[in-house]
Parts: structure tokens; C-alpha cells; sequence
């Protein structure tokens, strides 16, 4: 240690494995895909497999946020659920007062957004105002939200009323230049988290709040809030992704949005972000979503493996994700 | 020494990548004698001692145990070998009882079973010998670290070490506790163990070794027996160059200059109660006492890091009210705390991250300036003389020294007109404390008020103008310029006319 330090540039290095793994395994997918059959990269396939991708990515990227602050939600999927049966009973109790038009739609889209927010303001408070473990508290707010959504749909199905779904189809279906709306809602909300998480203090306030929350604190980071904003924000988002799904089908029940949870922590960790926190990135949880939809779409697309085993490939890329981040830490 | 060594280096070299930390280190350890490593922080200390301990190989030269070169592939031959070294990070499992720890991988079986009855009798005598008085049931996590450095030992004792390697053993611990930890390594060196060990501390250097081996940037300067070596020479042999003028002058502090800081009747529940005391423009006040006296505590309790109530707070003539760290900050007040490791510093990132972590709000309203950051780092690395391999290396890696200076940087960047010091040069090497207090002071010569907490000694005698004693959570006394003696603050630590000295949780 006895040269000085000398400055130098940043951003010049070589990338490592953990930066170029998940891209090269995107694009080893992409390749498989376009080998093994021709419509693959066909306009009407990627659009597919994009705007089904955006509500399990939307509500990744918020799950970046809490893990890289070094929390965890496991609530997200019952949430959509009871959101998305929320949002039809308000609507179809408002219908006979509004009638069909935008104004219901936008009083939909603003009770989701207000139910995510509140139910992820009751998890962070839970979490850092009493100090419950976030496994715990969202482990039991996923079953309360589960059985809420049951109960509200009677055991069965809500469903949007005909006439409403009809308007409201276009939200999911329609968009701006053949991109669907949950493809562009998708690419908004990444490219505000990305900033957010690489250049703003909160970013760094999260990154620091899971990596020590004793250095964060002593470093006058306000560590409480910081955990309080990340799950908000992702019960926003959750709101979000559910406004982008009920005009898809129109309904809700017991059976909506399950294991979403898992795929979006599955997406976050084969993005790179580090599951006990202290580092992440919200371009890897793009593309952490990218191959596990993929994956899914090419057991589809061909009969060489049996669409069945989705979820074993699925499981097989997250433990391999995983092992790969290991590697990069004993490198170092 | 005509005996032959128990354990030997010879013409050991190690390289990392390109890099070679230690060039022909020769070092020979002997049964029943105690000796001493010392040198800087990167001197090559730690390596050393891990080669002999069978932590790592060396990329050059032999180890020699009972004068034939061995190869140790792991520890575990080390251990075998009867070599055991003890780290400064402890090595035990923080959920697991002191019992199970000092058992952990031999634990003595009856049959199937575990021997309770068995491991529990020869945790107590283990314990027992070292004068620690902590339960064998009690929670590795419930322990102080003295008392973890206690049972490191009681482990080490268990393991019949014939060679004993210790890496800065006192950095941690309160003078009682050190004299407690010398007897046991008098009595080790009687029963005829070889011991090494490391310190910054070099009048202890001068107490309990044998023979003493100086370390400069990966050379060995000096060895020899250390009977034959001052402090002053041993210090100067460390750092090359004079270092006899350890604590900058004091220029005294003028009766009537104005008053910093007032703190009247503050109180921290559980730590401490009733403090009052001020500071003034120019000071350096210094805060004794003993380890857990209340000394951090109180200042975290005044800078909002903790819970706490008081009668007022002035500051600049201004009654302060502090709900959260952050309006301490606002108002000029920074408390640098005692561990870097833990509340310091984040290990895992770099420089920059960790300089601007508490100062973002100067980096950009809300998207960060990268480059302004940058820039504030080569500042920061210029002015603090923060030495580290390059830009981005992660703060963990760094030495002990630099990672002090990363973070008084940190602090600094905050611009504070008060700053609170919390052991600020624990465990570094004597030349970087050299530039740590001129800095204090020229900080306090440009007017700021400054107050130093420390366990050591000379540090608090050398660099205070005036001192404040602690003694389990109140104010013990106060001594001014030139009341200022060892005798006294060990009095005042101790509470005049107590027979007994307080237990040291």
C-alpha cells in the first residue's frame, strides 16, 4: 500500500460475469428461440411476450427497491388480487351513477393506485415501526389479501361488467404505434426506477440502508423512511400492474396473480440485485423478467420440452443466477 | 536464544497477483518467550502472522516447525500443529454459548451423546484462568468485546496451543482487562508456549515482551531482544522518521473565548443522566473514563443518534433541539463514531459512496453529480493523504488507518463547527495518528470546537485542553489545562475513595 492512489477513470473497466451473465443469457434465449422456431421474432410474438411480461416487471422493479433496502414483500401477488376485485366492485357499484365513460375508468385506476399505496404503507409500517421481520409481516398480509379476495368474490369470480369491460379493453389491448399500453407503462416505470435507483440520493439511500443500516443511520440517513417510500412505492406499482390486467380478462378470483410474488423476487434476483440487499439494478430486473418470460414462451412455441416443466427451467435459472453471484463475491 | 525455535519463518516472501507484501521475512518463535511484531498498518503484520498460523502458504521460503519446513494446506494442520491464532475480528459464532464455542468441532461425546457435564467442568476452568467471569451458558452475542477476547483465549488454552498468535489482543480492551490478559500470557510463557503478538500500543510492547521484530512495508527492520530498544527508538524504527513530537503543541485556550456548545442536564436512559458541560471555540475537550462508562452513549444521545432528554442545548448562542441526526448535522454538530467496521464505513463500496453517503443533499437536488463526487474524493484523498490501491477499491479493503481517514473525511464533508471524535484512532498505525491529531488541532486553531473521547491514556493527555471524566453514566470531574495528570484521571475514573474498581460491562 505504499503507491498513492492515482485517479481513474470510471466506467472504462471491462464488465464483469455478474454484469455480462444475465444479458448473455438473454440473448443465448433469444437465439435458442429464433433456432427453433420461425415466428419467434415475429412483431405479434415479441409484442406477446412483452406486454405479458409488464405486470410481473412493473411490479419487480418496485421489488428491486425493497430488497435492495433489504426488505422483502411477499404480498404482492394476493395484493394484485384483491386490487384487481377491489377496482371491479367499486366500478360496478359507481356504473349505475356514471354510466360507461372515462370517469370511471379513472375512478377505477385511482382506487387501485390509493389500495396499493395503503397496503404497502401497512407492510413498511409494520415493518419498521414495530420491527416485525418483513418475511413475517408479508408472509401474513399475503394471506390476508388471498382470503379478502375470495371472500369478497364469494368463493368465485368477480367480474367487470360487460359494457365496462368492452370500454375498458383498450387499455390493455391498444396502444400508441402498435406498442400496447402495458408495454409502454412497463418502459416508463423502468426508466424513472433506473434513474431513481442509479442517480438519486434515494437510490443511494436504499442501496445503503440494506448494505449496513447501522452506517445509514450513523450517516444520517433516515433509515425508516427510506423502507417506508420502497414499500409504498411498490404497492403503487402493484396498483399499476393490476389497472394494466383487470381489461385483459375482466375478472378476479382466488386464482389471480398467484406465486407473482415469487416470479417478480425471482426476476429481481437473476437481474443481479443481491437478495439480503445493499445492491441493485433496475436494468437487470428487466431482463430478469425477459428470460423468465421467454422461457415460458419458448416451451410454448416448440414441442421439444413439455410447456409442463415451465417452472423446473424457471427454477433452474434462478438457482443458477444465484451460484453466479457467489462466484462473483469469492472472485473479489 | 540457543534453543531451537518451535516454529520459524525463513526468507518467507508472499505475493498477491503482481503485488509482493512481504520480501525475505525471517522470524523465529521460541518456547516460553513472548514476542512482539510491530509496525504500521500494511507493514506486512498481518501476513506474516497468517503464514505462520498456516492461513496462508507463502509464495517463497519455508515454514519451519521444530526445524524441519512443513506445508500447511489449511488451519486445520496449523491447529493440528499446535499453532492457534486469534483474530481481531473474533472468530466465534455469536449464536452459540460461550460453552459451545470453546467445544465447537472437538466437542467431547459420551457414546452418541455430547458431554455436557464434562465440557461445561473444563469451560469453567478454562475461564477460570483467564479471571473472566462470564457464564459458560451465556450468548456469544450478549458479550463485550473484552469479554470475547477472554474466551478467545479460554479457546485458544483449550487447545493446548504450543504456539499462540495474537493480532492486536488489547486494541479492544480497558487497561484492567489488559493487565487481567498479561498475567495469562506470563503464565502461558511459563508453561513454555511460544506467543506472538501484534500491537499499536508500544509501552505494552515494552511490558511484556521478550524479543520484539519491526516491520516496515514488508521488510523486517529491526529484531532483537526488546530489553535493548526505547519506545522512542522502537516508534522511530516503525515509521522511519523522528515521531517524537506525537501530539501537536497547544496553544491554550483563552479564558474568555466564547462558549461553543452548552450542555445542561443531559440525559440518555440506560447510559447516562444529568451531564452538564461546555465547550469552547478553539478547545479541545477531552472525554474520559472507562469502557462503558457512558462516554459514546452520551455524545450519540446529544447528536440524536439515540434517544435522549435535557435541560437545554445551546449552540452558537442558539438553544438547539435535536429530534434526528440529521438536524445536528444542520446545525454544525458531527458525531465520527468509534467503529468503522460496523457504523462507520460500508465495506462492500467504494470511496466515493461511502464520502458522500451522509452529504447527498450537496451532490445534486435530486439527480446525483457524479463527477462532483468525484471530484470531492480526489479533494478528500489530497487532504486526508488516504492511500489506497485504486479509486475503487472497496472500502473493506483498506487498511485500517486509511479507512480512519475515509471516514474523518466523510465527517469533514459535512463541514461541522463542533465535532465530536469517538476513539478516533483505534487500532491504526502511530504515523497516521501523528497526522490524525495535527489535524484535530489545526481544526481547533481555526476556531472549530472539538471533543475527543478515548481509552487511551496518552492520546487524551496529549491532545486535550481540558478533561472531562465519566464514571458510569456521570460526570466523574472535570480537569483543566493544568490539572491535567494520569494520576488524576485515573482517580476521577475510579470515583474517588471507591475501594473497589467498577465492573467494566
Amino acid at each position: 500500500m505504499t503507491d498513492t492512489t492515482k485517479p481513474q477513470p470510471s466506467g472504462l473497466r471491462m464488465p464483469s460475469m455478474s454484469v455480462l451473465g444475465p444479458i448473455i443469457a438473454l440473448l443465448v434465449l433469444l437465439a435458442i428461440g429464433a433456432a427453433m422456431n420461425s415466428n419467434f421474432l415475429s412483431a405479434a410474438n415479441i409484442t406477446n411476450v412483452l406486454a405479458r411480461s409488464a405486470f410481473i416487471g412493473i411490479i419487480a422493479v418496485g421489488m428491486t427497491f425493497v430488497i435492495t433496502a433489504g426488505g422483502l414483500d411477499l404480498s404482492v401477488g394476493s395484493m394484485a388480487a384483491f386490487i384487481a376485485g377491489l377496482m371491479i366492485l367499486v366500478m360496478n357499484a359507481a356504473l349505475p351513477s356514471m354510466g360507461i365513460g372515462i370517469p370511471i375508468i379513472l375512478l377505477g385506476m385511482v382506487t387501485a393506485i390509493i389500495a396499493g399505496m395503503l397496503a404497502g404503507l401497512l407492510n413498511g409500517f409494520l415493518i419498521t415501526t414495530l420491527g416485525i421481520e418483513a418475511f413475517i409481516v408479508t408472509l401474513g398480509s399475503m394471506g390476508i389479501y388471498r382470503s379478502l379476495v375470495t371472500w369478497l368474490a364469494d368463493g368465485g369470480t368477480l367480474s367487470l361488467d360487460f359494457g365496462l369491460r368492452t370500454f375498458y379493453r383498450p387499455v390493455y389491448f391498444d396502444g400508441i404505434l402498435g406498442v400496447s399500453w402495458p408495454i409502454i407503462v412497463f418502459a416508463l416505470v423502468v426508466i424513472i426506477g433506473e434513474f431513481i435507483m442509479s442517480r438519486t440520493a434515494y437510490g443511494r439511500h436504499c442501496a445503503a440502508t440494506g448494505s449496513n443500516e447501522h452506517v445509514a443511520h450513523y450517516s444520517n440517513v433516515n433509515v425508516r423512511r427510506t423502507r417506508l417510500i420502497s414499500y409504498a412505492a411498490l404497492g403503487i406499482l402493484v396498483g399499476i400492474a393490476t389497472i394494466m390486467y383487470v381489461p385483459r380478462l375482466g375478472s378476479a378470483s382466488a386464482s389471480t396473480g398467484v406465486l407473482w410474488e415469487l416470479e417478480a423476487i425471482a426476476a429481481v434476483i437473476i437481474g443481479g440485485t443481491v437478495l439480503k440487499g445493499g445492491f441493485g439494478r433496475v436494468w437487470g430486473t428487466v431482463i430478469g423478467v425477459l428470460i423468465l418470460s421467454l422461457i415460458g414462451n419458448i416451451l410454448n412455441l416448440t414441442d421439444f420440452v413439455s410447456p409442463y416443466l415451465n417452472g423446473a427451467i424457471q427454477g433452474i435459472i434462478i438457482i443458477l443466477a444465484v451460484i453466479l453471484q457467489r462466484e462473483r463475491k469469492t472472485a473479489n | 536464544m540457543t534453543s531451537r525455535p518451535v516454529v520459524a519463518l525463513s526468507s518467507v516472501s508472499k505475493s498477491f497477483g503482481p503485488v509482493e507484501v512481504l520480501h525475505g521475512v525471517n522470524l523465529a518463535l521460541h518456547a516460553g518467550s513472548v514476542h512482539a511484531l510491530i509496525g504500521e498498518n500494511g507493514a506486512g503484520k498481518s501476513t506474516t502472522m497468517k503464514i505462520l498460523a498456516g492461513y496462508q502458504p507463502p509464495s517463497k521460503g519455508t515454514v519451519e516447525l521444530d526445524g524441519t519446513p512443513v506445508q500447511f494446506d489449511s488451519l486445520q494442520d496449523g491447529e493440528a500443529a499446535g499453532i492457534v491464532m486469534i483474530h481481531q475480528e473474533f472468530n466465534l459464532a455469536e449464536q452459540l454459548t460461550v460453552e459451545q464455542n470453546i467445544f465447537l468441532g472437538r466437542e467431547l461425546k459420551r457414546g452418541v451423546m455430547l458431554n455436557k457435564a464434562e465440557m461445561r467442568k473444563r469451560t469453567r476452568e478454562y475461564l477460570a484462568r483467564v479471571a473472566c467471569d462470564v457464564h459458560p451458558d451465556a450468548l456469544v452475542s450478549s458479550l463485550s468485546n473484552s469479554e470475547k477476547q477472554m474466551v478467545e483465549i479460554a479457546k485458544a488454552l483449550s487447545r493446548n496451543a504450543k504456539v499462540l498468535i495474537m493480532d492486536e489482543p488489547t486494541a479492544v480492551l480497558t487497561n484492567r482487562e489488559t493487565q487481567v490478559l498479561f498475567k495469562q500470557v506470563a503464565a502461558l510463557r511459563e508453561a513454555g508456549t511460544a506467543i506472538l503478538f501484534t500491537s499499536h500500543k508500544l509501552d505494552e510492547v515494552a511490558e511484556i515482551s521478550d524479543q520484539v521484530t519491526i516491520m516496515r512495508d514488508g521488510d523486517v527492520v529491526h529484531a532483537g531482544p526488546t530489553s535493548e530498544m526505547s519506545e522512542d527508538a522502537m516508534a522511530t524504527a516503525m515509521v522511519g522518521r523522528d515521531v517524537s513530537d506525537l501530539y501537536p503543541a497547544k496553544p491554550g485556550v483563552p479564558a474568555d473565548a466564547p462558549v461553543v456548545l452548552d450542555v445542561k442536564g443531559l440525559h440518555v436512559p440506560g447510559f447516562a443522566s444529568d451531564v452538564s458541560f461546555y465547550l469552547r471555540k478553539g478547545e479541545i475537550l477531552g472525554i474520559g473514563g472507562l469502557i462503558g462508562s457512558g462516554r459514546t452513549e452520551l455524545m450519540e444521545g446529544l447528536a440524536a443518534l439515540r434517544p435522549a432528554t435535557s435541560t437545554s442545548v445551546t449552540m452558537f448562542d442558539k438553544l438547539a433541539n435535536f429530534k434526528r441526526p440529521g438536524d445536528a448535522q444542520k446545525a454544525g454538530l458531527c458525531y465520527l463514531t468509534e467503529d468503522r467496521k460496523l457504523r462507520g464505513l460500508l465495506l462492500e463500496r467504494g470511496m466515493r459512496e461511502n464520502l458522500t453517503l451522509a452529504n447527498l443533499h450537496k451532490f445534486g437536488g435530486f439527480m446525483l453529480d457524479r463527477r462532483a463526487e468525484e471530484t470531492a474524493l480526489t479533494e478528500a484523498i489530497a487532504e486526508f493523504d488516504i492511500r489506497a490501491g485504486t479509486r475503487d477499491v472497496a472500502v473493506g479493503n483498506m487498511s485500517g488507518g486509511n479507512q480512519q481517514k475515509l471516514l474523518l473525511a466523510k465527517v469533514m464533508l459535512s463541514q461541522p463547527r463542533v465535532l465530536i471524535v469517538d476513539e478516533p484512532t483505534r487500532g491504526i498505525d502511530i504515523g497516521t495518528k501523528q497526522q490524525i491529531y495535527a489535524f484535530l488541532r489545526g481544526l481547533a486553531d481555526a476556531g472549530h470546537g472539538i471533543i475527543v473521547i478515548t481509552s487511551e491514556m496518552p492520546e487524551l493527555i496529549g491532545l486535550a485542553d481540558r478533561i472531562m471524566v465519566m464514571r458510569t453514566g456521570r460526570v466523574g470531574g472535570t480537569l483543566g489545562a493544568d490539572e491535567i495528570n494520569e494520576d488524576a484521571i485515573v482517580r476521577l475514573s475510579m470515583g474517588l475513595g471507591m475501594e473497589q474498581a467498577p465492573k467494566v460491562a
